[in-house]
């Protein structure tokens, strides 16, 4: 059975291979450096291909009128929901466990190496 | 019949009526549990002396003459996306395998409170990212009516444990499909509530405009008691709906007794030549029965789903990559200063610079999101971190609010010429395991027609509606904003005449 689905997929493959839309490798490698992850070369390329191809799909978005349109904040229109900025205190059994779901942990205190070197 | 295969209102009168104790009823889950789930592999982890101690205790109360409610002493399986105080909680990624939960997520506080028997945590895609539980870095979860198949996803360890009926019922979540997929990939019900409906205090964030818990169930009166037990107002979700402080009403609209004067959508862009023949005929053969049972069938057009899948992959990934910059190696879970299993680091030996494969502070995040986060939740970190970057802002996060917008009205606009909207859950029934694990493109066109109720807002559930090649087939029902017990009910009157 032909799926239009997976048309519109291999569509994509063909509009890939026509238009150069795909990120280059160091845009990965940037992309890579802002989230925090560190990327081989091998999956570098792999990345390159996969987040083209999403990023070719989103791209459908922009063929839609959206002038004037309010981008949404909230779906239930809600706006600012305040509280009091209180201190709940909690069990010493809770603060322990937490401070204890650090992997390095001393005296209570969450342990890291030194934020400036 | 084995206890494990009743409904929740069959346990509840079985416990009242003392042809049963919980704790049998418990034991037989757990026998259940040991037979198939080497196979199945829809839990992580069992709780098992805590579910017996609960259940012992709803027994004394039974014993001792005391009313008991729907849900005490009836057992649940929990994603392990959903906190219990003192459990391992995973979210199915090595990043949280040995983390341990320090308290109760709302929805566990109510069901806590109501009594509920709690089997253990079920498997799902890393983070909820995924639509099949192959991403799961704890091994996938096969399908119950063919192990060969995938379960769907992500909460495919719920739906595969209530197919399995190695649980009465259970609890998922729904970022984008992930409890109504599964449920028609595993030919069992399960129902998103509309946003802010349940509380999120205690789910792991994925996206979080997004996000709903919801529950899994034999079917829609169960799927009932347990959204009626886990749903209203909490201090602690700003985004949980609240009037003035008191609860939703139970109805917003009534809820439909009969098909009779019920207005019900089709939208024909939701039936597009590329699903799945069989599938499409299972949906129509459902439709036209509510037609003879009286309900006017109305065709209706959306805007084409994919633009609200467009949408969906780019606010998703948007909310993915800032809600989980909480991983770095030093709050909670797998560290590369500390991985799990290894000895604790003498206090000497850990001194700055001194630890292995991380220089500085930036390695350790650097390292221990590596090597703790699995390909996918990588990729969608990545795809958000640039759909969000300097320079690209407007063309794509912006711009899928402004068209999230307009969905938001289209919708607004079809549910004022008919009450709700019937459609497939699923383009097609249960793959093979692995077929799309490569492709995430094609992984993600199966989430077409259950994203758009995630992203407007709107409450959905899936229940069977036949099968196609010995393959369960799901129906959509999809409601307004709020109509919630609305859906519930026209899902009860579905179930009754398919």
């Amino acid at each position: 059975m032909k799926s239009r689905i997976l048309d519109r997929v291999g569509a994509i493959r063909g509009y890939l291979l026509l238009h150069i839309m795909e990120l280059t490798g160091k845009e990965v490698e940037h992309i890579a450096d802002l989230a925090r992850i560190e990327i081989s070369e091998k999956d570098k390329e792999k990345f390159q291909e996969q987040l083209s191809s999403i990023l070719d799909y989103v791209n459908k978005l922009n063929e839609v009128d959206t002038k004037g349109v309010e981008p949404i904040a909230h779906i239930t229109g809600l706006f600012n929901i305040m509280r009091e900025d209180e201190i709940k205190p909690q069990s010493e059994e809770t603060m322990k466990k937490l401070v204890e779901s650090a992997p390095e942990h001393e005296n209570n205190l969450v342990k890291t190496l030194g934020v400036f070197e | 019949m084995e206890l494990n295969q009743l409904t929740i209102k069959e346990c509840h009168k079985g416990l009242v009526s003392k042809d049963f104790s919980s704790e049998e009823l418990t034991k037989a889950c757990f026998k259940e549990i040991k037979k198939q789930d080497k196979k199945i592999r829809a839990f992580l982890s069992l709780n098992e002396d805590g579910a017996l101690t609960q259940a012992k205790e709803v027994d004394k109360k039974i014993k001792n003459g005391g009313k008991i409610g729907i849900l005490e002493g009836v057992p649940a399986a929990i994603k392990d996306n959903i906190l219990i105080k003192g459990l391992n909680c995973t979210a199915g990624s090595k990043i949280l395998e040995n983390y341990i939960a320090t308290y109760d997520a709302t929805v566990i506080k109510k069901l806590k409170s109501a009594g509920a028997v709690i089997l253990g945590k079920t498997n799902m895609d890393e983070f909820a990212m995924g639509s099949s539980t192959e991403n799961s870095a704890y091994g996938a979860t096969k399908n119950p009516h063919n192990l060969k198949k995938v379960p769907g996803g992500s909460s495919g360890g719920s739906a595969a444990a209530v197919a399995a009926t190695m649980c009465v019922y259970a609890l998922g979540s729904d970022t984008g499909g992930s409890i109504r997929q599964p449920a028609s990939l595993c030919g069992v019900c399960g129902f998103k509530p509309s946003y802010g409906t349940v509380s999120r205090y205690g789910l792991i964030a994925m996206a979080s405009s997004l996000d709903q818990i919801g529950p899994f169930a034999k079917n829609v009166s169960d799927l009932k008691c347990v959204f009626e037990a886990i749903s209203g107002a909490d201090e602690k979700d700003a985004t949980s709906i609240q009037k003035r402080g008191v609860r939703l009403p139970k109805v917003e609209s009534p809820t439909p007794k009969s098909f009779k004067g019920l207005k019900i959508g089709v939208p024909k862009e939701y039936f597009i030549e590329g699903m799945e023949e069989s599938v499409k005929k299972k949906v129509e053969e459902a439709i036209a029965k509510m037609k003879k049972a009286g309900a006017e069938i109305i065709d209706v057009s959306l805007l084409d789903p994919s633009y609200g899948l467009a949408v969906y992959y780019t606010i998703m990934p948007a909310e993915v990559s800032a809600n989980l910059a909480r991983f770095d190696g030093i709050r909670y879970g797998y560290s590369v200063v500390q991985p799990p299993h290894s000895p604790p680091i003498p206090t000497e030996s850990s001194k700055q610079g001194e630890i292995e494969g991380a220089k500085n502070l930036l390695d350790v995040y650097k390292k221990s999101r590596t090597e703790g986060f699995g390909k996918e939740t990588i990729r969608r970190i990545m795809l958000g971190t640039y759909v969000l970057s300097a320079g690209y802002y407007d063309a794509y996060y912006k711009q899928a609010q402004k068209v999230r917008a307009l969905i938001r009205d289209d919708f607004r606009r079809v549910f004022e010429k008919v009450n709700y909207l019937v459609t497939p859950t699923s383009p097609s029934v249960a793959w093979a395991l692995g077929a799309k694990f490569e492709d995430p493109l094609t992984m993600y066109l199966s989430d077409i027609y259950t994203v758009t109720a995630n992203v407007a807002g709107l409450a959905g559930v899936s229940i069977p509606c036949g099968e196609s090649r010995g393959l369960p087939v799901g129906l959509q029902i999809m409601g307004n904003q709020h109509d919630d017990y609305g859906v519930l009910g026209v899902a009860e009157l579905c179930e009754k005449i398919i």
